[in-house]
């Protein structure tokens, strides 16, 4: 089993990545709504920017998240001078990084559902007395919803294995910014920690696995109900 | 109560244009396919915005003279051609959506009412994807109807139905256009439904 140490990492990891994704969920959101269902100037550099993390070399989101995020940066001034706060160093900061690594993948599987959505049900809506809020509670919402729970756990397994935009933006500090591929990276820098590494390791695959099955099962549990009694 | 309407929308190289006045009763657009019988319904629904005129409900104007009121505000029922009820929502979440959403003052039928005048009690709990063609047109006219509306409107609601089920779907039109004396506008391109059905016909489209 896992030594206390080795649990310390998994349950900032879990912390890590599940802020990274709830803190994402709603931008994610509004960002696939925006792209599926809008054309607008600018929407393809919305596009690029959005899925550029996906691309880049995860050391260069880091080094610009550090340009950003760092005390010169526009961003880290800002933080600073309004909250006096700053990501750096911080977990809040590999939070921030994996948010950002999440995002497109997010996005990706949120739009998808989005464009699938037939946009003739909210006119039905419309005419039944709702809203344009409304109908995008009650109906457009609840349809997209096997999408956003996909989203959530591709998000949230993406995090959890954020590599190398964490390291150069808030570096490896035991306790604070050390999540699991950083702690199996650090074990296997030094002689004899082989079986936490492993011990590790295992772990990261039972977890992706897990979450895996869990988002299939949401999906699966999303629409058994509405052919429950098919015939 | 006459149902005013005169419009023109241009949509892509065709021109839909359409006047006249629909009393009580069944009121069918009669005309061929493409000749904009549907996106007519969708103007008086307010889903589609007509480029000039109005449409008027006795002394409501729904659009014109700077007004253009939202599909919401309408206070009109429609039947689409394919249904379209709900997928998430069981029968009765679907029957009672524009029901819960009316002002009480607005409701002139209650689920049990719509219930046994559509004679689908006994598929409330059941999800619009199990229920036939037939079953599930009968839904969606018990949605409309709930909504509490001034008049209907309906889209060939029989064009998807085998020839066993129309006349079942007929008998329902006649009950509510005669019983409930909700003014009905009727989009279809069938000649012997129109006969059986139609108290006024519009040609559309000639």
């Amino acid at each position: 089993m896992l030594s206390a140490e080795e649990w310390g990492i998994v349950v900032l990891s879990l912390k890590v990545g599940g802020v990274a994704v709830l803190a994402t969920l709603p931008i994610a959101f509004a960002l696939a709504w925006v792209l599926a269902r809008y054309r607008f100037p600018g929407r393809l550099l919305v596009d690029g920017l959005v899925h550029l993390p996906l691309v880049l070399p995860p050391v260069v989101t880091g080094w610009l998240l550090l340009i950003a995020f760092g005390p010169l940066g526009p961003a880290g001034r800002w933080l600073e001078s309004w909250f006096g706060v700053s990501v750096m160093f911080r977990w809040t900061g590999a939070a921030l990084a994996a948010a950002i690594m999440a995002l497109p993948l997010m996005v990706r599987a949120m739009r998808l559902s989005i464009e699938g959505i037939d946009r003739r049900y909210e006119g039905a809506a419309r005419t039944l007395g709702a809203g344009r809020w409304h109908a995008f509670r009650t109906i457009s919402l609840p349809l997209a919803l096997p999408g956003v729970l996909a989203a959530l756990v591709l998000g949230f397994a993406r995090s959890i294995g954020e590599f190398g935009a964490t390291i150069t933006f808030v570096s490896n500090i035991p306790g604070e910014t050390r999540t699991l591929p950083l702690a199996i990276y650090s074990a296997l820098q030094v002689p004899g920690a082989e079986a936490m590494a492993t011990r590790l390791a295992l772990f990261s695959v039972a977890l992706s696995l897990a979450a895996l099955i869990l988002s299939e099962w949401l999906v699966r549990r999303t629409h058994a109900g509405r052919v429950r009694h098919g015939d | 109560m006459a149902i005013e309407i005169d419009v023109a929308k241009r949509l892509g190289d065709r021109t839909i244009a359409a006047a006249f006045t629909a009393g009580p009763g069944l009121t069918a657009l009669f005309g061929p396919s493409g000749a904009g019988k549907t996106s007519l319904l969708n103007m008086v629904a307010g889903l589609l915005r007509p480029d000039r005129g109005h449409i008027r409900i006795g002394e409501r104007t729904l659009f014109g003279a700077g007004i253009d009121l939202p599909p919401e505000a309408r206070r009109i029922g429609y039947v689409f051609q394919d249904g379209r009820l709900f997928p998430h929502r069981r029968v009765r979440a679907n029957l009672l959506y524009g029901h819960d959403l009316a002002a009480p003052a607005e409701r002139w039928m209650s689920l049990d009412e719509a219930a046994a005048f559509l004679g689908i009690a006994h598929l409330l709990d059941r999800w619009p994807r199990s229920l036939s063609g037939g079953e599930a047109q009968r839904v969606a006219i018990g949605r409309a109807l709930l909504r509490g509306p001034e008049i209907l409107l309906m889209d060939e609601p029989l064009s998807s139905l085998d020839a066993a089920r129309r006349g079942g779907i007929m008998a329902v039109i006649e009950r509510i256009r005669d019983e409930l004396a909700l003014p009905i506008l009727y989009v279809s391109h069938d000649r012997a439904e129109v006969d059986r059905l139609a108290t006024q016909v519009v040609a559309i489209g000639e």
